[in-house]
């Protein structure tokens, strides 16, 4: 697991803590992992397969905003309050990750600052990204392409 | 060929591509248009109506095609030509791809919309010459699936390129990704350090692009883009076309991202 891009430059330490909190998962293609508003209480790292994270917009169905795949995070809602997702998530294929006990994630950073400040520093560019992507395509990118 | 007259084309061939979008292919009526390079552009003449700069993308058969999305005046008038329709050529102009700086290399090549035509010249003038480059990746994002271009060569060049296809709109029938065509990069089977890079489309599809490379490791001056700025002579004349210190008729479409990123964030000159 420590081969994942998202890990890379933990110190050992670090590292062998977070992956106490985690357990390996599979899910099959189509399966719902959260629903919009429901508590984030679990996080992911994507080893294979898709996953769509999407919202649900009425008379519209449910919207696809954005894929994630290998080596990519799933969810980050469950840093702070009031822990709950603010997108839904679907797998989209076949999908291999590894699972985190959020609460137990968090329970280590208000206990150990230094990986608390380690985890954070991981999921600051996630959030980041996400949201440039979110911005970008909120521009309506194609239009005049 | 006087580059300020046009010369008299017909529409030899004509395939609509999308729902606006038209691909185009012409032969002059006098003599025979001249040979281009990739990433070069033409200026095409609807006769009456005006003439407007579109990038040849690629040979159909004879002559060069042009791929126009009709958005005004000109470009409707282009789109609306049949076969056997007069339509007025003056080019090819500027500078195209520097295709020599992939040799050895890994290749990406990244389009955002109509932005894959001016880049299918380059896919095909690579996946000719397969085994002088290395790993060599397509890109090409969407908006929604219907406006996916060139759907089979695609299906053509993925036998022989790693193709990833990325749409921002899904419908029922989508299974691929989802989002800009910044978030398959990271499925690129590139090495980012050995890559050369080739990105068209819109002007803020290719800074995030350019930047999520660089920031991948590949070279800044091995990334190169096109850029459009609205054009009248074409050759270098008339300064209509200047953005900073360039004028895009001559010293591009085509530049590298060292020299068209600091242009490329000044909002207005
Ligand atoms: C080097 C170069 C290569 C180009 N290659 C192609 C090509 O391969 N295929 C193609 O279809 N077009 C291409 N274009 C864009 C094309 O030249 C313009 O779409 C065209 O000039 C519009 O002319 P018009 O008279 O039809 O529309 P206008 O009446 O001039 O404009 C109609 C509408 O389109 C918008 N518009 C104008 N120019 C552009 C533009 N460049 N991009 C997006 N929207 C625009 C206007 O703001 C307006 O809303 C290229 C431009 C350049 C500079
Ligand atoms: S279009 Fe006239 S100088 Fe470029």
């Amino acid at each position: 697991m420590s081969a994942q891009p998202f890990l890379d430059g933990l110190n050992s330490r670090v590292l062998g803590d977070l992956i106490d909190c985690g357990v390996g998962v599979r899910y099959p293609g189509g399966y719902r992992i959260f629903a919009e508003g429901a508590p984030a209480d679990r996080f992911w790292l994507v080893q294979e397969g898709t996953v769509a994270l999407g919202v649900h917009v009425p008379e519209r169905g449910d919207q696809v905003l954005e894929t994630l795949g290998a080596g990519d995070v799933l969810g980050w809602s469950w840093l702070y309050p009031p822990y709950r997702w603010r997108f839904g998530a679907t797998t989209r294929s076949p999908v291999i990750a590894t699972e985190f006990d959020a609460a137990a994630v968090r329970r280590r950073c208000a206990a150990d600052t230094d990986f608390g400040y380690a985890i954070l520093q991981r999921f600051v560019p996630v959030i980041g990204d996400r949201l440039v992507t979110t911005r970008l395509r909120l521009l309506d990118l194609w239009s005049r392409s | 060929m006087n580059p300020a007259v046009p010369a008299p084309s017909r529409v030899v061939r004509r395939r609509q591509d999308t729902a606006d979008t038209v691909t185009v292919e012409l032969s002059g009526v006098d003599e025979p248009l001249p040979a281009f390079q990739p990433g070069q552009f033409a200026m095409l003449t609807a006769y009456g109506v005006g003439d407007v700069p579109i990038s040849i993308s690629g040979t159909e058969g004879a002559g060069p095609a042009h791929t126009i999305r009709a958005v005004g005046a000109v470009t409707q008038a282009l789109c609306a030509a049949q076969p056997g329709d007069l339509v007025g050529v003056r080019g090819p102009f500027g500078i195209g791809w520097d295709l020599a700086a992939a040799a050895g290399h890994d290749v990406l090549v990244v389009a955002g919309g109509l932005g894959l035509a001016p880049l299918r010249p380059v896919v095909e003038r690579l996946l000719a010459d397969r085994s002088a480059y290395g790993e060599v990746t397509v890109l090409a994002g969407a908006r929604q699936p219907a406006e996916l271009l060139y759907r089979d060569d695609l299906v053509r060049w993925a036998a022989q390129a790693q193709v990833l296809t990325v749409v921002d709109r899904p419908d029922d029938t989508w299974t691929g990704p989802v989002g800009l065509v910044t978030t398959v990069i990271p499925a690129a089977a590139v090495d980012p350090a050995a890559s050369v890079a080739y990105l068209c489309g819109p002007e803020v599809m290719m800074r995030f692009t350019a930047r999520t490379l660089i920031a991948r490791g590949v070279p800044a001056e091995r990334v190169q883009v096109s850029l459009e700025r609205s054009m009248r002579c074409g050759v270098g004349w008339c300064g209509h076309c200047q953005l900073g210190p360039l004028l895009i008729c001559r010293d591009g479409p085509v530049v590298p991202y060292p020299v068209a990123e600091p242009l490329m964030s000044v909002r207005e000159l």
